[in-house]
């Protein structure tokens, strides 16, 4: 269980996250969504270890974050970022082997195991028949999933999804998505910041609506994503429907006053 | 903590990398480039006023180890251990330094033009060894010999301490300012080392000498003295290695690998600064090197620095003993300043960098 217990944390004077307590439990997608600069990115740096909260806590099944130490952290947490530096010189298998580095001993030499374990991570997020190819060359979406392929080389505990498939066609989308969930369900726990709305209520399991580094509701998202919840967190108005298969929400924009 | 892994586990057997792992580039580089150094060397010592045959050489350096009759002049002997070995091996080493030290400055701030003399940390060690010869004119000898490297050392860490300070914007080090940090600085500290100079005016030979990179007066004192700076500094910079490599990501990227960025950063900054140090105490101006031969290096076997390291070290001795070859040579019995050399191959190089550097990747 990852427990934020009453995180703020701010840039400078500007506060970005104001007391945030939010739980996710084993095997649960929980999304962060909200609006631009709500906080969902610094938060997930805030459990990432990258940004120091002023005060609260994360704790990964009663541990302290702040108290591990940063290779432990890394072999618990791992981040696929939004935007990314990958150097171009490296091959896309080098690429996901940076996975392993929190694993690996002091002068890190890999070994056939964590050849494997990238390899793994590789054929599952489709990268594997590019592993020799350099990063220099791949698209963008492709590279997007040489950093999930290198995430899940970390073997976390945690996962943590920036907008990491934003940039992917949707055929690869809805495959990176399947992988989470199915990962999700094998144990992980996965908190994923998400602009696509409809992408959100079809895979997180509850959502957390944040605006202005506050947190205003986190449940699930049929409770969520509703026009009263868009419109306090958004401000705008929408029609919510069903996902015509699954039943989740599905949500429409339409104009300002359109039905009032 | 138990940390359960989400990863259904194969099973592995295989103790070896996989074939798309095995991509590590150029596999039979290194063991090439020391034979090629090997190679480079014995000729060096070979080739000159007094010519020695390559075989002879080889058997003269052997009769040291293992018994061999003895049917060559003893003055063959005078002129290979006594001048010519050691100036081979203060080169050598002069350029194993630049190049790998080179390499280690381009990746820590992921700057392809971070060569030791662009970002002034040459200049500043050059400084330090001239204020160390200005005060230590008194003592001859090894003693006298380490005082140049150690200064060095201490000029050339401040150096890029100030440059670094001076370079950083906010977070990051952009490209532009380290370089225009460094040369500035660098002028200022070769300004400040010449007129130094000024008042050693009863050695001005060697100081010329010294100013242009130039070898004649290598000796087994000051190749002694260098040595533990370069292999210690040289064996801090490869044990961080793989560290190296994750930097190349990004500073956030690499902490979320668990590296502890500003302690890596620091102390392969002090290492790479300890080698300068080694290279530039008794060489004076020998730029391009740690430009030419890294690049070089990752064109062969791509950006992995713990390949790379060992590879620029060897391409460096290589290529300055080769300049060194060419510059006792062209004109002999007269001498060109080394540092000439390197330049007529590395400018060109350099500007070649300059063009490509708008759309092509270096990491």
């Amino acid at each position: 269980m990852l427990k934020l217990e009453h995180i703020s944390a701010s840039y400078g004077k500007r506060a970005v996250l104001k007391n945030i307590a939010l739980t996710a439990r084993d095997g649960e997608i929980l999304g962060l969504i909200g609006p631009n600069g709500a906080g969902k990115s610094s938060l997930m740096r805030v459990i990432s270890g990258t940004l120091a909260p002023t005060t609260g806590a994360v704790r990964l099944a009663e541990t302290d974050l702040a108290r591990m130490d940063r290779r432990a952290r890394a072999r618990a947490i791992a981040v696929v970022p939004q935007h990314s530096n990958l150097p171009d010189a490296f091959t896309a298998g080098e690429a996901v082997l940076m996975g392993r580095t929190p694993h690996l001993a002091f002068f890190g030499v890999e070994r056939a195991r964590d050849f494997q374990i990238a390899q793994d991570a590789m054929l599952r997020t489709d990268t594997f028949q590019f592993a020799e190819r350099f990063v220099g060359e791949l698209s963008g979406g492709e590279r997007q999933r040489v950093l999930i392929a290198r995430a899940l080389a970390q073997e976390p505990r945690v996962l943590l999804l920036d907008e990491a498939t934003a940039h992917l066609d949707l055929k690869h989308q809805t495959a990176i998505w399947d992988l989470v969930r199915q990962l999700a369900r094998a144990g992980l726990i996965v908190v994923a910041a998400l602009h696509d709305l409809n992408l959100a209520a079809q895979y997180a399991d509850r959502l957390a609506l944040l605006r202005g580094g506050e947190l205003l509701i986190c449940d699930q998202p049929a409770r969520v994503l509703t026009r009263e919840w868009l419109r306090r967190g958004y401000d705008v108005s929408a029609l919510i429907s069903a996902h015509p298969l699954y039943q989740t929400p599905m949500i429409a924009l339409i104009e300002e006053g359109e039905l009032e | 903590m138990e940390m359960a892994n989400p990863l259904p586990r194969r099973k592995n057997q295989d103790a070896r990398a996989p074939a798309w792992a095995t991509l590590v580039r150029g596999r039979a580089v290194i063991p090439l480039a020391t034979l090629g150094v090997i190679v480079i060397a014995i000729l060096s010592i070979g080739i000159g006023s007094v010519f020695i045959p390559p075989l002879l050489t080889i058997k003269i350096l052997l009769a040291r180890v293992i018994a061999i009759p003895v049917d060559w002049a003893a003055t063959f002997e005078t002129i290979l251990f006594d001048i010519r070995l050691p100036r081979v091996l203060l080169i050598a080493i002069t350029g194993a330094a630049l190049a790998s030290s080179g390499t280690a400055y381009q990746g820590l701030f992921r700057n392809p033009l971070a060569d030791p003399y662009l970002i002034g940390v040459a200049a500043g060690a050059n400084l330090g060894a001239i204020i160390a010869m200005a005060l230590q004119v008194a003592y001859p000898g090894l003693l006298g010999a380490l005082a140049l490297p150690m200064g060095a050392f201490i000029g050339a860490l401040a150096t890029v301490a100030i440059v670094y300070a001076l370079a950083r914007v906010g977070n990051r080090i952009p490209q532009t300012t380290l370089i225009l940090a460094g040369v500035a600085i660098g002028y200022l500290a070769t300004a400040l080392g010449s007129f130094i100079l000024l008042g050693l005016s009863q050695h001005v030979m060697r100081v010329l000498v010294f100013l242009l990179g130039g070898y004649s007066v290598a000796s087994w004192d000051a190749a002694i003295a260098v040595i533990p700076f370069f292999v210690i500094g040289f064996a801090v910079m490869f044990i961080y290695a793989r560290p190296l490599n994750v930097l190349l990501l990004d500073e956030e990227q690499a902490q979320q690998l668990g590296i502890d960025v500003e302690k890596v950063k620091r102390i392969v900054v002090i290492a790479a600064t300890m080698v300068t140090a080694s290279a530039v105490a008794f060489s004076g101006l020998i730029g391009f090197v740690g430009l030419i031969v890294p690049h070089a290096a990752r064109l062969l076997v791509g950006p992995d620095h713990r390949r790379l390291l060992p590879l620029t070290a060897l391409g460096g001795a290589g290529f300055l003993m080769l300049a060194d070859l060419l510059a006792r040579t062209i004109i002999a019995p007269q001498e060109l300043p080394l540092g000439i050399v390197t330049a007529f191959a590395g400018a060109p190089f350099f500007l070649y960098l300059l063009r490509r550097a708008k759309n092509a990747a270096f990491f």
